[in-house]
């Protein structure tokens, strides 16, 4: 029954797929900082998020901001799995994928859209970038846009530390931000 | 209350529409009898009111679906000069329950809708009634004289349910 009901399920997806209907894609992929779930709708990747945010209750949380049509359909995150699998194994430097910022909105989605221009393998810190996305004395506010940010690891929040040099801290965890910084520092 | 993701309910209540697909429609029908109710259901999930009963529910769909089906069967049923092969009356070789998908499909169609909605997907009576025609009664007496007849036919039978 299980794997009739694998097959039945992986077919509604494709079916819901092509009849529109298919509001939210996910999908997981287990990556050296733990498993990441991945969320689409049709315009672009829409969410990214580590073992530590619960994926059950992030999928319940897009069900209720964007749609309740939310279904396991890999196909939809082809290319952001491929991506990613470059990306963890130091073969690829920026994601080229359409994004979905839906869950970002005002001041915090301004430092997203900056967040984009931080280059693999650097680092900016909370301070320049406040001052970037032009409110220098935003500094706590960017801390809370890179702690709520939707996309993480593709949108590199992870590049952001503190003036001080210290690591700060990381929507997937301390540990997982130093993976990062440090497969980009060896690549 | 909110809606839970689609995939949720796919995975929580998926076994039991096909249960009853299965009993309805038979085991060959049964998979296009699912995936028509849930890609139908799908479309209809973001109106639901949140804290509906959600088994129900797609139980109601899938019998509309299964009545669309054992309807288009009916046409394409055609007199023909020779027999086809007759299908093996123990259903799909190396399929488990085979024997008890092809006991139900004996049955006389109320019999067997009331059987799978009652007994594979837990809906009262009155719900059935309401679903295939009749009074709740007409419809636990179906019920009943389908399982008697399972009960005669079926040689694995041993459970209640």
């Amino acid at each position: 029954m299980t794997a009739d009901l694998d097959r039945l399920a992986a077919r509604l997806a494709l079916a819901a797929d092509d009849a529109g209907l298919l509001d939210v894609a996910f999908t997981t992929l287990d990556t050296p900082v733990g498993p990441l779930l991945l969320a689409a709708t049709g315009r672009g990747l829409v969410r990214v998020a580590y073992a530590a945010e619960d994926h059950d209750a992030v999928l319940q949380s897009l069900a209720d901001r964007i749609s309740p049509r939310v279904l396991r359909a890999p196909a939809r995150l082809d290319p952001a799995v491929r991506q990613l699998e470059e990306y963890f194994a130091g073969r690829r430097t920026a994601f080229d994928l359409p994004l979905d910022l839906r869950l970002a909105a005002g001041f915090r989605r301004d430092v997203l859209t900056r967040l984009r221009e931080v280059g693999y393998g650097t680092t900016a810190s909370y301070a320049a970038l406040a001052a970037a996305a032009g409110s220098p004395r935003a500094v706590r506010a960017v801390g809370t846009a890179c702690a709520t940010n939707p996309l993480p690891v593709v949108v590199p929040c992870h590049r952001v530390v503190r003036s001080d040099g210290a690591l700060g801290n990381y929507v997937g965890g301390v540990a997982a931000k130093r993976t990062l910084l440090d497969l980009e520092a060896a690549a | 209350m909110r809606l839970e993701p689609f995939e949720t309910v796919v995975r929580r209540h998926g076994p039991t529409v096909l249960r009853v697909c299965r009993a309805v429609v038979g085991p060959d029908s049964a998979d296009d009898a699912w995936s028509e109710t849930f890609l139908a259901a799908l479309r209809a999930y973001p109106a639901l009111p949140p804290g509906s009963d959600v088994e129900p529910w797609l139980v109601t769909i899938a019998h509309r679906k299964a009545v669309d089906q054992l309807r288009a069967a009916a046409r394409r049923a055609v007199p023909v000069a020779e027999l086809p092969e007759v299908p093996s009356a123990t259903g799909l070789p190396g399929e488990r329950d085979g024997e008890l998908w092809a006991a139900l499909a004996a049955l006389p169609e109320k019999q067997r809708k009331t059987v799978a909605y009652h007994h594979l997907a837990g809906l009262p009576y009155a719900e059935i009634a309401a679903l295939v025609g009749g009074t709740p009664e007409a419809a636990r007496r179906a019920a009943a004289d389908g399982v008697a007849a399972l009960r005669r036919t079926y040689r694995g039978a041993s459970d209640d349910r």
